[in-house]
């Protein structure tokens, strides 16, 4: 038993020399520091800002055709919103469509002639609105403020036309009041920052992990690693913690910075996302791993590493929402661990959710982390083909 | 006694290059063994299946009485290694770089110290400074250095003295006799003839194959034809010319003069020189010379393996 304690406390005392000296690396490396350190923070709060729904401003055409009191009280709703910016009007028809193609302006407003005349005879009267629709999502966007502008001018008409009292017009019987749940000011970047965090804590996990190993094929030092009793798991772990305590401590100074600059609520408990971060980052440890194993210079391992981190973040619901994928594409985000996280990090910081809540991404990431590491472990041989 | 390092028709293949054929040696505990050949010999091929991290295709190769495919894992911890590049920590300091390599061996630099002592006294001025800033031959001291810390029972060393200069090439041999003279089994590996003589024995490898193996003086018995140095005023045009004679095996330089080897088995110098002076090379001197070490490893690297094997 007493031997078996000692040789224990043998092996993991090479682990703790195989520590030292990554970091020691790691922290003498004056051009890797501030990559690591600075570089991730830079972008969590360039992405964060950029990143947005949000579509402010749109310039905006108008053909006001009628030029009367209603159709100016209709032109004020629209650039009183902030929403809206004119940028230019003009009075004869052909000119909407030059001014879409010429981008000056994503929508053109057409008031027809008689506007109010109509109105205040039939009750009824149309505008026309026409929308630069190259962008679809921004389209939607835009079309959704018109709409809101238009219903509301609409239900205040009594109050504008006076006259109107006696004529007939129809008041909509349901009044749809839409409230969002969790983010009820739908403020994109309390949506967007726990996405950027895990991109964040990806690229140090993957990369880093990814230039390790085969940076010591590149010098040659592996050889004369391979030639020492070291273990396999040994130096796997050697290689590994490092970075997984690294991407653990930017982690950590990432939510920092989203509670203390952006605000973002934190519904959740901590300890759910560092226990998921915990795992996930096996994932991406295992696979930086399995690139450095299947590659013979850090070249190969960076451009190989790049194609995966493009594909998981354009497939992780971090921009696009994934509902909106095509359906194949929607079963191959089930594979994809950043897909998981951010959806973890969303749900534990906008909604509260608890462990239980999460079983289900957090259990696919379980076994992802278990595959990997398997896979990674098995590649890595200590003798050369 | 079985020997320390014993191989048995080693072969291995990378694509289509046969990098080891049929490579057989033998080499006796605490003796000093050389692999002399040129740069695609096949020589690291041999050390790299030896320190267990090449599996050969056939063939067989026992270290300290383990195999090294089923037994790397004992022979690791009892041999030191050191590549032909350069590989350790270019980021960690001298101290750094030995401390780490005697910890992975579950050692300490302090209870081997005796070992690597005159070595590390030379870097022990430079202890603090990174590895990657040493000269040529501190670099391979310091390898050395590390080979040595966890007291290998058995050093592998891959061309140790290739780019570094002639004075330290000299002493990184003192230290490789003192080793040996501490009971440490060496297989050594160099392009350069001079280091030959330097060996208890040597083996000669070309294109994969063993050519020889003896002591230096037994390896210049196989040299059997005769040799002369010729000198003369214009060297290039006289290597030119003793190629061109009927009887010439071979011609080429060597320091100020030219090593002519005939073809007969028996040939007078002053035959030779009087043809030279027939052919207007009127100050050229002939003089029969004792075969070197060089001279037979040009020798044996021009006659066919197979011719060899005859006899």
């Amino acid at each position: 038993m007493k031997e078996r304690i000692d040789k224990v406390r043998k092996s993991l005392t090479v682990v703790a020399h195989l520590l030292r000296k990554e970091f020691l690396q790691i922290f003498r490396n004056k051009g890797m520091l501030p990559i690591m350190f600075v570089m991730p923070f830079i972008q969590l709060i360039i992405l964060a800002n950029a990143a947005t729904f949000d579509v402010p401003e749109v310039p905006f055409h108008l053909q006001d055709f009628d030029r009367t009191a209603l159709s100016d009280r209709l032109v004020k709703r629209f650039t009183s919103t902030g929403y809206f910016k004119m940028t230019g009007e003009s009075f004869r028809q052909g000119n909407a469509i030059g001014v879409l193609t010429g981008n000056r302006a994503d929508m053109v407003l057409t008031i027809p002639k008689d506007f109010e005349q109509e109105m205040m005879t039939t009750g009824h009267a149309q505008v026309q609105l026409l929308i630069d629709a190259e962008d679809g999502f921004t389209a939607g966007v835009i079309q959704g403020y018109a709409n809101d502008i238009v219903t509301a001018f609409n239900r205040d008409l009594p109050e504008l036309l006076p006259q109107l009292a006696g004529t007939q017009i129809v008041q909509p019987v349901i009044d749809i009041q839409s409230r969002g749940w969790y983010n009820p000011e739908l403020v994109y970047i309390d949506y967007m920052v726990p996405g950027v965090l895990v991109v964040l804590v990806t690229l140090i996990g993957l990369f880093l992990s990814g230039m390790n190993v085969v940076r010591e094929k590149e010098i040659g030092t592996i050889d004369q690693i391979n030639v020492t009793p070291i273990r396999r798991w040994q130096f796997i772990t050697g290689k590994l913690l490092p970075f997984w305590i690294i991407a653990l401590g930017e982690l950590t100074v990432g939510l920092i910075i989203a509670r203390a600059i952006f605000h973002v609520p934190m519904l959740g408990h901590y300890y759910v996302i560092y226990l998921v971060a915990a795992i996930y980052l096996l994932v991406v440890l295992g696979m930086g791993l399995l690139i450095s194993t299947v590659t013979e210079s850090q070249q190969q391992a960076m451009f190989i590493a790049w194609f995966f981190i493009v594909i998981f973040v354009l497939l992780s619901g971090l921009f696009t929402p994934i509902q909106s994928m095509p359906h194949w594409a929607q079963n191959l985000t089930l594979a994809n661990p950043v897909r998981h996280f951010v959806d973890i990090m969303r749900r534990v910081m906008l909604k509260g959710s608890n462990l239980g809540d999460i079983a289900k991404p957090f259990g696919i990431l379980g076994l992802e982390a278990v595959v990997m590491l398997a896979l990674a472990v098995n590649r890595y041989r200590k003798t050369s083909e | 006694m079985s020997p320390a390092i014993q191989t048995e028709r080693l072969c291995k293949q990378f694509g289509t290059v046969e990098a080891l054929r049929e490579a057989s040696l033998s080499v006796a505990e605490a003796e000093l063994f050389g692999l002399i050949g040129a740069d695609g010999a096949g020589k690291t091929t041999l050390l790299r299946i030896l320190a267990t991290l090449l599996v050969p295709d056939s063939g067989k190769a026992t270290m300290l009485g383990l195999d090294t495919v089923a037994g790397y894992r004992e022979i690791r911890t009892r041999i030191g290694y050191m590549p032909g590049r350069f590989s350790l920590y270019q980021d960690l300091s001298v101290e750094e770089n030995l401390n780490f390599f005697a910890t992975v061996f579950g050692a300490t630099v302090e209870e081997n110290y005796n070992l690597i002592r005159d070595i590390y006294a030379q870097l022990e001025p430079f202890r603090k400074r990174r590895a990657g800033q040493l000269s040529g031959g501190m670099k391979q001291k310091l390898a050395l250095c590390c080979a040595l810390v966890h007291r290998p029972e058995l050093l592998l060393l891959d061309e140790p003295t290739t780019g570094v200069d002639a004075v330290s090439r000299q002493e990184f041999w003192q230290m490789l006799q003192r080793l040996k003279a501490q009971g440490i089994t060496i297989l050594v590996s160099t392009p350069y003839m001079d280091e030959a003589v330097l060996c208890d024995r040597v083996a000669f490898m070309q294109e994969g194959r063993i050519l020889a193996i003896d002591t230096p003086q037994g390896i210049t018995k196989l040299f059997t034809r005769p040799l002369f140095a010729v000198r003369g005023s214009d060297r290039h045009k006289l290597i030119a010319e003793l190629r061109s004679y009927e009887h010439a095996r071979s011609a080429y330089a060597f320091g100020n003069s030219v090593h002519y080897t005939d073809a007969r088995e028996t040939a007078d110098p002053s035959e030779l020189a009087s043809w030279l002076r027939s052919r207007g090379f009127d100050d050229a001197t002939v003089e029969r010379i004792a075969p070197g070490i060089e001279d037979t490893f040009m020798a044996l690297m021009e006659e066919k393996p197979k011719e060899l094997a005859d006899g």
